[in-house]
């Protein structure tokens, strides 16, 4: 199957319309790295629509929506205030699993020195910034060149964060690209994904030997169906109604087995859980909604 | 229940803050316009706005609970690399003053709980304290004036050696510089008071100005500046205010306040008696407590709590007068010692015999004739204030600037320490998990952890204050029965001790 795939959606998580027949034609492989912007022009005057992106198939409406919500993405009490509040909670994963793996002191106020991590789907760059402040080398893609942008203004407010390298592509075309890092992070992107295993030979291909893949996602289970999508979408309004796809959820065992297929082997896996009175997201065994896996690529592997 | 003076050394200074303060040229202006007003005083300082220093976290009030704070960041290995700068004008902070053994005591002194000094060992901090004066208690004896009961408590009711550590604030603020002198912990300390501060509220508006300019310097964007009394300015990630009861970061930062003033003054002295005190006395008179703390070597504090006039007139009248009023209102004024032979209601509380606390068994004892004042007296008005929220981007309050209590309890520093203790910890918990330490909601992961404590404390305190004010018969007699349920109930006892030494943090009964 070619690895050049047309994929349905890689959204970052919440509050983007969708619109089931829309598809992003990835033709548009415009990198911005961390240099500044050619001339202020070409930089969006926010609500314009984008001459350069391939995604003319993308309606106006569309754009304006991700236009006016982009800009909330580092507000922290508004539309995304449920994916700041999990962000802690992912980290804490991510940092133990990390350090055990690549044996770093835990008690290092920088753990990830020297670390080349991607963030596949980082959206705005909520997790991208604080690995970044934990000392690793940053590449944060996603689909959505207006999330690119925003991730890039706000990485700059802060000199940590400026190094990080935001790049309006695809884990595909990085791959194409011969691109590999140390560790591959893809939260809560999967579920959004055409082709699951496809996007899991991608995530393999871009890890070294001996690297790490870490993947969130949410479990395909009644109760999932029940907090991640009634609750979540109709009673809360968290997340615009139809964002997920019950259908498109992966269970655990699946994930494990295309990772498998693909090369990698999940190590390690945790849930995440909601508790309402205190309005915190918690670490815990309980996989049967929110979980995340940790992966590793074994040293022989190509 | 023993009781402090909570002041802490910056309070006293920010009493003689001018009203007026001199904005230099930047206006806090809610919105968006905050972000224009910022950047175009950017494009003018351009030059300069590489010299102007930033640091991570900026603590507003050099006070003991300011200090604290400093002292717990610079122990913990998550966070002493921090760089800190602490804005106070008291020259106290230059570390040139230090304290001699032949000083007299100074009459503003704070009891310490047990919780509190767990906090400062675990600093470091602890050990400066005992090289100084300072007096670990053991008992407390609290009774009032209508002489129906009274209540006893000892140390060893809860298995501890101490109930508490009276020191003065002077003791306590220096061992906590010595304990950041220490250490090579980045802090610098800006002599200086703190005249307006900017805060980006929304961080995108900051970022919509920068795309039309492109300025390099936008990596000050994220941080609070704040304008200092020489002109100069900071930038900071993280703003505590730890400036006291009349919080010039509570003002500036726009956090409203609930509270009223107690219709009372406290008068502190500190006097003298022939032997050794080593229990804490409280009698609640009709006015209001009187509480007779031991701070070491024959000295002890007094802390008398009463209306605004009577507490001008005290103050003014002779020592010998005022050294009258003072053993009288200890001892036989306004009322009859209580019994302390209560056979009767030892059998009524018969069956907790097999449970009964060391101090049930203890009579009343009258407490140590006072015989000369050995400091001036100093009058303080009393109020009750509390911040209705601790955080907001980039700032946080703790300490009085967060609340202020009322001293019946000596619990006014200790809710201060408490706070810098969380803080820090969150602080270097957000800091293990790469978060930007300005941000709301690991702000408000504090402010959940320590309001409810808060507000509780504040609400047993208020009720005391409120129960001990009306003298009605019936009323007496229910207090009465209070005094006894706490001193022949052990269960009952021990909590209360327990809440009181900072090892709950709150009273519930199990």
């Amino acid at each position: 199957m070619a690895l050049n795939v047309t994929i349905h959606r890689i959204l970052r998580h919440r509050r983007f319309l969708n619109s089931a027949n829309s598809t992003l034609h990835l033709t548009n492989t415009r990198c911005f790295s961390h240099a500044p912007s050619p001339s202020p022009s070409q930089s969006s005057k926010a609500n314009d629509k984008d001459p350069h992106s391939g995604s003319s198939s993308l309606k106006d409406n569309e754009l304006a929506k991700f236009a006016a919500i982009s800009d909330t993405w580092w507000d922290s009490e508004g539309p995304f205030k449920p994916l700041h509040l999990m962000n802690p909670t992912r980290l804490a994963f991510i940092r133990s699993t990390l350090c055990r793996h690549f044996k770093r002191d835990p008690y290092s106020t920088r753990p990830f020195e020297r670390l080349k991590i991607v963030d596949v789907g980082c959206g705005g760059g909520i997790l991208s910034e604080p690995l970044a402040r934990l000392g690793a080398t940053v590449t944060g893609v996603d689909a959505v060149e207006k999330n690119i942008k925003i991730a890039r203004l706000h990485a700059d407010l802060d000199p940590t964060t400026s190094t990080i390298e935001y790049c309006c592509t695809t884990a595909e075309k990085l791959v194409e690209e011969g691109r590999t890092f140390d560790a591959v992070m893809a939260l809560e992107v999967i579920e959004h994904v055409a082709n699951p295993e496809e996007f899991c030979k991608s995530l393999a291909a871009l890890t070294n030997p001996d690297g790490a893949t870490v993947v969130s996602t949410i479990n395909r289970s009644m109760r999932a169906y029940a907090t991640a999508i009634v609750a979540a979408e109709y009673i809360l309004h968290w997340l615009p109604k139809g964002t997920h796809q019950w259908s498109s959820f992966l269970t655990p065992e699946e994930l494990a087995m295309i990772l498998h297929r693909a090369g990698i082997n999940v190590e390690e896996m945790a849930g995440f859980v909601y508790n309402p009175l205190t309005g915190r997201w918690l670490l815990s065994d309980d996989i049967s909604v929110n979980f995340i896996a940790f992966a590793t690529k074994s040293q022989n592997a190509i | 229940m023993n009781r402090l003076v909570k002041r802490s050394v910056s309070n006293f200074f920010a009493l003689k803050l001018p009203s007026k303060s001199l904005c230099t040229g930047v206006v806090k202006v809610p919105g968006s316009n905050v972000a224009e007003i910022l950047n175009e005083n950017e494009k003018k300082e351009n030059t300069t706005s590489n010299s102007i220093q930033q640091y991570d976290i900026a603590i507003v009030g050099g006070g003991m609970v300011g200090m604290a704070l400093a002292s717990f960041l610079a122990s913990m290995p998550m966070t002493k690399q921090l760089s800190v700068a602490i804005i106070d004008s008291n020259p106290a902070l230059s570390g040139s003053m230090s304290i001699k053994k032949e000083d007299p005591p100074d009459p503003r002194v704070s009891t310490v709980t047990p919780a509190t000094i767990s906090f400062m060992k675990d600093a470091g901090a602890w050990k400066y304290v005992e090289q100084n004066r300072h007096a670990y208690f053991d008992k407390m004896q609290v009774w009032d004036y209508t002489g129906l009961g009274y209540a006893r408590y000892n140390a060893r009711d809860v298995n501890k050696d101490f109930l508490g550590c009276v020191a003065e604030n002077k003791v306590l603020h220096s061992a906590l510089l010595s304990c950041i002198q220490d250490s090579d912990f980045k802090r610098t300390i800006y002599p200086l008071r703190l005249n307006s501060m900017t805060l980006n509220r929304s961080s995108m508006s900051v970022v919509e100005e920068n795309m039309s300019s492109r300025e390099s310097s936008s990596a000050q964007g994220q941080c609070a500046r704040l304008q200092l009394s020489d002109g100069n300015s900071i930038y900071a990630k993280l703003v505590v205010g730890a400036d006291g009861g009349k919080s010039r970061v509570r003002e500036l930062a726009g956090f409203k306040t609930t509270g009223w003033n107690y219709s009372q003054n406290a008068i502190i002295c500190t006097v003298e008696h022939p032997s050794e005190n080593r229990c804490a006395w409280q009698r609640f008179l009709p006015t209001g407590p009187i509480a007779l703390l031991p701070i070491g070597d024959k000295f002890s504090n007094i802390v008398w709590t009463m209306s605004p006039t009577e507490s001008n007139q005290r103050k003014s009248i002779t020592e010998e007068e005022f050294l009258k009023d003072v053993n009288s209102a200890l001892d036989y004024g306004y009322g009859p010692h209580p019994t302390s032979s209560l056979s009767g209601t030892r059998d009524l509380f018969s069956w907790f015999q097999m449970d009964s606390t060391v101090s049930a068994n203890e009579s009343f004892e009258v407490p140590p004739k006072i015989t000369k004042l050995a400091s001036e007296r100093m009058v303080f008005p009393l109020s009750l204030r509390h911040a209705n929220s601790y955080a907001s981007k980039r700032v946080v309050l703790i300490g009085d600037a967060a609340h202020t209590v009322h001293p019946l309890a000596g619990q006014g520093v200790n809710l201060g320490f408490g706070d810098a203790y969380s803080l820090s910890r969150i602080i270097a918990e957000g800091i293990a998990l790469g978060t930007d330490i300005g941000e709301v909601n690991l702000l408000k992961k504090y402010e959940a952890e320590r309001k409810p404590a808060n507000i509780s404390m504040m609400a047993i305190l208020e009720s005391f204050q409120k129960a001990y004010s009306v003298d009605f018969g019936p009323f007496n007699i229910l207090r009465a029965a209070a005094f006894h349920g706490a001193n022949y109930i052990p269960p009952l006892k021990r909590t209360i001790i327990s809440y009181a030494s900072g090892e709950q943090n709150f009273p519930v009964f199990l």
